[in-house]
């Protein structure tokens, strides 16, 4: 059966008809319309479908829509054209990604990551975003663009 | 917005712009172009008013409206290496207006002329050279008119980002948008009467001098990457239409199980659910998506495995290929008499090198989104490379006209995942077709992970056979390559047939066996060579996961393994070193001053053996060289590699890469791409491989199809680019991966002293040498 679920994205408080098993990310995609987070795999294999959950990356394509108790953040929410997230600034300027499919995960994970380590080494960014993918190979770009948003965020 | 307003529109563009043409021709319609259609699109660029989609027309290529806005419109689809950019920027240059100024809208085959989709990296190099010449022919009518309307001859006039001004005189000016603006230019452009890649067009004018250009060569920002980064861009993925249903596929356990029976009360719980039977073809559609997919898991077929599988397995597939009878057989190439050169030589070297069946595994499947009807055809959005073939096959499975300037079907084009060639990115909106033919209402089908790895074409899968005779006085006389594999199109790379794509082939639709191989590219003048090739059946005729078809430099990472492994042990047994010999024996300077320009950027240390050395973390060290040319570009790459002794785990610490694109457009995204080729080449060569039984194929997701992870990436990727502006613009999407593999494959060697022939080289691979040279 279909229940009611209140879920609050990017600040503000959506009410979602759903099967409780429904993966949050058919919410934010159908529902919400979101463009960030995307459908990669469905297996938290590679982060496409990353959000931020009360302060944690989590992979919205697993995470059942009942489950979600905290606020959302999406990439989405997180800058405008005019007044962009340093992270999306920086991979706009390094023109990290090539289909960008991908990107929507480096950007939410990185900024998870760095919200909480302001100050980290190359090695720590490297373990930081262990296990997404980018199937078009674009990982120097990614973590000069990381680099460089993390040394603007760390000010 | 987008999708709801391309929805809303009435009459097809085309039938608008034929009648106005019919009526007379400059007026202008006004007809307000869903521009955002075009996902290259900044709503600040011209509409591009009454236009016919006649090649031999200026205003098919190129609106300019009263601000002086330039729209040029482009057949192919930028696939996220910045060629719409580069485009533009061509178009600015030729113009002569700033890049601002420039537009390059694309994606939907009722708006643009077919310039042949993404293929064979011939975005810039052919389809961004016939824009030029329309850029061309458009500064030379604006200034034909000009010279008219300001009572000046041609030569008198000059043009300063977009305004035409008498020389010596800044005050006796007329704008571009003072003169067309919003109006059709109304006159014919040379056209060579292709359609597709081969589309060609020549201006009147002669094109500017290299010398000159400002905004060619300059590395201006990707156009289309704010949009999707700061996610206002729709994908594919996005495309929703009123009444959309969901669709899904449903799999059969092994490769060609046929379908007995279906129970569909076994989804009954499911609100909503309609089940498609069609010969082989199944699927589920319903109005949300996780229903759809919770009915697909649920659903209970009744197969019939008799006759499914394969005759080999992952393991055993080479012996299987050595073994294979060749239905086709060529000699390409056959300089002097081999034959002779071998049997004369007292100690022939001859060495096999293996390459598995590979998934373009892109990072999302096959999506599609499909609105049609038998009777009238529709609309069908997708991310495949070639969507003027989509439509194309649309219409013949609709068993509409799928021929001449009024295809009923229009496909509209979307950015999705990188796709790599023919990747699985053409079937999904294939069932989408089937679907909603059969529902009678649209229909978006998303694949799942699995079949995006399990049944996308593949990558095919070959042993390459290698052979030279090396006189007594180090001199080689003679050389031979022999591939044998899978042909590189059992299914076209262009879908334009259904027999060509999965959902058609399950619905039982065949065609004639098509036997595409490859061979070598690079100009080592030895004295007597040949080039020889085998092609095999693939392992299953029809509907099969294994159907192989173009990834990525088709056959081009296969091959160069193969010939630039063997160029260096050919190098060390005749003790001399890989670049060394490399130069003795090349004879074109293009090749010659990419290899020592890499040579000198990685500070090369000839050897003429492995030199197997340990860095102070008990690191094997080593680097390699490989190099090839493809079409007109030629690229050479050193890697540095470290190799884990107790792991096996190899690591490209550094790669350098020599390349020669002729005229470098914008050198900052030329370096992004070449870093994507690297990166995707080094994962293919390091760790990907199909893995299949008897039953069917077993690598479904990224823990089963391993790929290149951050901690592979390479601490340094340095470029040096030389640029031959003389040459005009070569193909940069993908010439690189090719020589990757062989890069990699040497620098282990000189790590190791251990010849890897088999790719790919995983740690388990690697480690199990290691132990047994021990
Ligand atoms: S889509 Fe969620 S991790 Fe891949
Ligand atoms: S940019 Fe294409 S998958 Fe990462």
């Amino acid at each position: 059966m279909a229940n009611q679920f209140n879920i609050n994205v990017d600040g503000v408080d959506y009410q979602i008809e759903a099967e409780p098993d429904m993966p949050l990310l058919y919410a934010l995609t159908n529902d919400l319309e979101h463009k960030g987070p995307k459908f990669g795999c469905g297996l938290a294999q590679c982060g496409a479908c990353t959000v931020i959950h009360e302060g944690v990356a989590i992979r919205s394509c697993v995470t059942p829509v009942s489950a979600v108790t905290g606020k959302v953040r999406t990439l989405d929410g997180i800058g405008t054209t005019e007044n962009p997230h340093p992270l999306q600034k920086a991979f706009i300027q390094s023109e990290a990604g090539q289909c960008q499919y991908c990107i929507n995960g480096w950007i939410m994970t990185s900024l998870a990551f760095l919200e909480q380590n302001p100050k980290r080494t190359d090695a720590e960014i490297r373990d930081a975003l262990a296990g997404l993918k980018c199937r078009c190979g674009t990982h120097m770009a990614i973590l000069r663009a990381v680099r460089s948003a993390a040394d603007e965020m760390a000010g | 917005m987008l999708i709801e307003s391309l929805n809303n529109l009435k009459i097809a563009r085309r039938d608008l712009l034929i009648n106005a043409m019919k009526g007379g021709g400059a007026l202008v319609l006004g007809f307000n172009l869903p521009g955002s259609a075009l996902f290259a699109a900044d709503s600040s660029a011209a509409l591009p008013g009454a236009r016919k989609l006649d090649p031999a027309r200026l205003d098919t290529w190129i609106a300019i409206n009263k601000k002086g806005d330039v729209t040029a419109y482009w057949g192919k689809m930028d696939m996220g290496q910045g060629v719409d950019t580069a485009i533009s920027q061509m178009v600015a240059e030729e113009l002569d207006v700033k890049i601002e100024k420039v537009t390059v809208l694309f994606g939907d085959t009722y708006v643009m002329t077919d310039q042949g989709g993404a293929s064979g990296s011939s975005g810039v190099s052919n389809s961004g050279v016939a824009l030029r010449e329309a850029a061309a022919e458009a500064r030379q009518v604006l200034l034909e008119k000009a010279s008219t309307l300001m009572n000046l001859p041609v030569d008198k006039l000059t043009v300063i980002d977009g305004v035409i001004q008498e020389q010596g005189n800044s005050t006796h000016t007329l704008s571009y948008g003072d003169i067309i603006g919003d109006k059709l230019f109304n006159v014919p452009l040379e056209w060579n009467g292709e359609i597709g890649n081969e589309l060609e067009l020549k201006s009147r004018a002669k094109l500017k001098d290299p010398a000159n250009y400002k905004v060619v060569g300059t590395s201006v920002g990707r156009k289309d990457i704010t949009g999707k980064i700061i996610p206002k861009t729709r994908f594919t993925v996005h495309s929703r239409v009123p009444g959309m249903l969901h669709g899904r596929m449903i799999r059969p356990p092994s490769a060609g199980a046929t379908i007995v029976s279906v129970d569909k009360d076994s989804i009954a719980h499911i609100p909503g659910v309609q089940v498609v039977v069609e010969k082989d073809f199944i699927g589920v559609v319903a109005p949300k998506e996780w229903d759809a997919i919770r009915a697909s898991r649920a659903l209970k077929v009744n197969w019939d495995e008799t006759k499914s599988g394969f005759p080999t397995t992952s393991e055993k597939l080479h012996d299987y290929i050595r073994k294979a009878t060749a239905d086709k057989s060529e000699v390409p190439e056959n300089i002097g008499d081999v034959d002779a050169a071998l049997a004369s030589n007292k100690k022939p070297m001859e060495v096999e090198y293996e390459w598995p069946f590979q998934s373009h595994a892109r990072m999302a499947a096959s999506v599609g989104l499909a609105d049609v009807k038998v009777e009238s055809g529709g609309t069908v959005w997708t991310d495949s490379q070639k969507f003027y073939d989509t439509a194309i096959c649309t219409a013949k499975m609709l068993g509409l006209k799928a021929e001449g300037e009024q295809i009923p079907v229009r496909s509209i084009w979307g950015p999705g995942p990188g796709s790599y060639g023919r990747s699985d990115s053409a079937d999904g909106v294939l069932d989408a077709v089937v679907l909603s033919k059969a529902v009678g209402a649209p229909v978006r089908v998303q694949w799942m992970r699995n079949e995006g790895i399990a049944w996308d074409p593949k990558g095919p899968a070959s042993v390459i056979n290698m052979r030279a005779a090396i006189g007594e006085d180090g001199k080689v006389s003679a050389w031979h390559f022999h591939l044998k594999g899978f042909s590189r199109q059992d299914v076209s790379s262009r879908e334009h047939s259904p027999s060509e794509t999965l959902a058609g082939q399950l619905l039982g639709h065949t065609r004639k066996r098509n036997w595409t191989m490859s061979e070598p590219a690079n100009s080592y003048g030895f004295a007597n060579k040949r080039y020889s090739w085998d092609a095999i059946k693939p392992l299953r005729d029809m509907g099969s996961p294994l159907r192989t078809s173009h990834f990525r430099d088709p056959y081009g990472a296969e091959i160069h393994f193969a010939v630039e492994s063997f160029v260096d042990e050919m190098a060390y047994s005749t003790g001399m070193d890989p670049v060394a010999f490399r130069l003795q024996y090349l004879t074109e300077q293009r090749d010659i001053d990419v290899i020592k320009a890499v040579a000198d950027l990685a500070q090369w240390q000839p050897r003429t053996a492995a030199r197997k050395q340990k860095n102070a973390n008990g690191m094997l060290v080593g680097t390699g060289i490989s190099y090839a040319q493809r079409n007109a570009s030629v690229n050479a790459v050193i890697a540095e590699v470290e190799v884990n002794p107790q792991t096996g785990r190899v690591w490209v610490k550094r790669f350098f890469v020599g390349s020669d694109y002729g005229l470098i457009i914008n050198p900052f995204t030329l370096d992004r791409t070449i870093e994507g080729n690297l990166i995707q080449g080094t994962s293919r060569t390091l760790f990907e491989e199909v893995k299949f039984d008897e039953k069917t194929v077993h690598s479904v997701d990224w823990a089963t199809y391993p790929i290149v992870e951050v901690a592979d990436a390479p601490e340094e990727v340095k470029i040096v680019k030389i640029n031959r502006p003389e040459l005009g613009p070569k193909g940069a999407g993908e010439p690189v991966t090719r020589v990757v593999p062989a890069a990699i494959a040497n620098a282990v060697f000189d790590a190791t002293g251990i010849r890897f022939r088999k790719a790919p080289l995983t740690a388990a691979r690697v480690k199990a040498a290691l132990d047994a040279a021990v």
